[in-house]
């Protein structure tokens, strides 16, 4: 990590778009992460913010636009960039024949963790999986998987965390208290978090600002908890399902 | 480069050897069961052919060095093979983690490997069949390298073509050695071949150690120049191969196959 502290945005995106030939999957989005906040992504299947995610991440290249990470150009500081973020993600589950403590300090020399054993030690008690040390995480529930991955997520003390769908195997007890520890990370004011989830119950409870995305565009961006009765809605649930169904009548195809 | 990154690579691959016996057999059982079976064929070849006919250092040497290249080549597709398996490719290429270090990690934990493989084909070949390498001279050395410089070039053109085509194409993979072993003149001369395999051999710079091999076992000379034309030649193969991974993994990233591919790992 950077020495001396980029004090802009943790993230900022501008004129973001993917297309593979004809189909647009990103299409001229803009927005920023600030620190101490917890931006939510929103959007039905296939809107686009998993591709996003990718491009943030580096391992999708963006047809045009500009991501900056901590003052960082992905495209040209690539390697810098990215060992300021990480990330969990459903579909990137840690190796299954490692078992959780193995899988951590593999990790941690990837993303250069200074006082590895102890920094592993500290995540093995913030995430309770002390008594998973020495299993292989292919034979743990998908709710401890989830915790090993955001052990993992948490090992380099991102500036910029993107979590993916972070709570959606985990049972509603774990979530809230998952909840409750992203949202103390964020309060410590030097992280930012990119957060998409599909339960906007967790949304309106975590997320300070939200983007509704819908083919490839930003349509909404706002207070989730004001959102709604800005749009007439009756709540963000009823929101996103407008947002989803009638996206034309959000802006959704203008220009495009 | 980042000395803790490629460390990380490489404790990934000690975690999974020394906690899974059936990842340390492959490193050497193929290799011993290659040597008992060949050895044995020499030993009959030795007792039929006309007398003072040594088969042990023409056969069993090459099947020996041959099997060592395979190892090598294997050593690194097998670590690269473990990412696909377990579907780590976003975690490990959305990590501050360069392809040049990645790339290193697989080549050490080939060296690794190679090296205990080579270890028990020196035992069992010398112990059991009397295969001497001090036969080889000092000349074995650089023969080992070139091998190895070539196994390694192969296995990361290999993993490139697995990261391009997908998993499903690792069965294109296994049989690579087998594919060159006509080419490059493991158990008979280039000369034997055909002028369009011959120039095909000469590509190839596991020709030049087992000509080399051939005459210092007849009691020629060595060609020297060959073998710095075969160090040259598998020094070049390996700056082109990461330059060819480099590539693929370039053209991965623009396409969104990186991205697919953990899905793609589970179809």
């Amino acid at each position: 990590m950077p020495d001396e502290p980029h004090r802009g945005p943790v993230l900022s995106v501008a004129a973001l778009r993917k297309h593979y030939g004809d189909t647009i999957a990103v299409d001229d989005i803009s927005f920023a992460v600030r620190r101490g906040e917890i931006v939510g992504l929103l959007g039905p299947n296939g809107a686009g913010k998993t591709t996003t995610l990718n491009m943030v991440l580096g391992v999708l290249e963006p047809s045009a636009g500009r991501i900056v990470i901590d003052g960082l150009d992905v495209a040209r500081h690539r390697a810098e960039a990215l060992a300021t973020v990480n990330f969990a993600a459903v579909y990137a589950p840690l190796p299954g024949n490692l078992t959780v403590w193995q899988n951590l300090r593999v990790f941690g020399l990837i993303y250069a963790v200074p006082d590895l054993r102890t920094r592993i030690e500290q995540l093995l008690e913030q995430f309770d999986l002390q008594t998973f040390r020495d299993s292989k995480c292919g034979v743990l529930s998908s709710g401890e998987q989830t915790r090993v991955c955001l052990a993992k997520a948490m090992l380099n003390q991102p500036r910029l965390l993107l979590l993916d769908e972070p709570t959606a195997s985990i049972d509603p007890a774990s979530a809230r208290e998952l909840r409750q520890m992203i949202r103390a990370i964020a309060d410590r004011g030097d992280s930012g978090i990119l957060w998409t989830s599909h339960n906007m119950h967790e949304v309106e409870a975590v997320c300070d600002r939200v983007l509704f995305v819908s083919r490839g565009r930003v349509l909404l961006e706002g207070d989730p908890r004001r959102l709604p009765a800005e749009r007439g809605a009756a709540s963000l649930e009823d929101l996103f399902i407008r947002v989803a169904r009638e996206p034309l009548s959000f802006g959704a195809g203008a220009g495009a | 480069m980042n000395a803790r990154h490629v460390a990380g690579i490489l404790l990934r691959h000690y975690y999974l050897l020394r906690g899974s016996p059936t990842r340390v057999l492959p490193t050497f059982a193929w290799v011993a069961i290659d040597i008992v079976l060949w050895g044995f064929i020499t030993r009959y070849l030795d007792s039929v052919g006309p007398s003072g006919m040594d088969f042990v250092p023409t056969l069993l040497g090459a099947v020996l060095l041959w099997d060592f290249f395979s190892r090598v080549m294997q050593g690194v597709t097998t670590a690269f093979f473990e990412d696909v398996w377990s579907r780590n490719f976003l975690n490990v290429f959305a990590s501050p983690l360069t392809i040049a270090e990645y790339v290193s990690g697989l080549v050490l934990t080939s060296v690794i490997t190679s090296l205990v493989g080579l270890l028990v084909m020196l035992l069992l070949a010398g112990g059991v069949f009397g295969l001497s390498f001090f036969s080889y001279g000092i000349l074995l050395l650089p023969y080992l390298l070139v091998l190895f410089m070539f196994g390694i070039a192969l296995g990361v053109v290999a993993s490139a073509m697995v990261l391009r085509l997908g998993p499903a194409s690792e069965w294109l993979v296994w049989p690579i050695p087998a594919l060159l072993a006509p080419f490059a003149g493991v158990f008979y001369p280039l000369s034997t071949l055909p002028a369009w395999m011959q120039a095909v051999g000469r590509l190839l710079p596991p020709s030049y150690v087992f000509e080399g091999m051939r005459a210092i076992i007849a009691g020629r000379p060595p060609d020297w120049s060959a073998l710095a034309g075969a160090l040259l030649l598998a020094a070049v193969q390996i700056v082109a191969a990461g330059w060819c991974f480099a590539r693929v993994h370039r053209y991965a990233v623009r396409s969104g196959l990186l991205a697919r591919y953990s899905a793609e790992s589970v179809s």
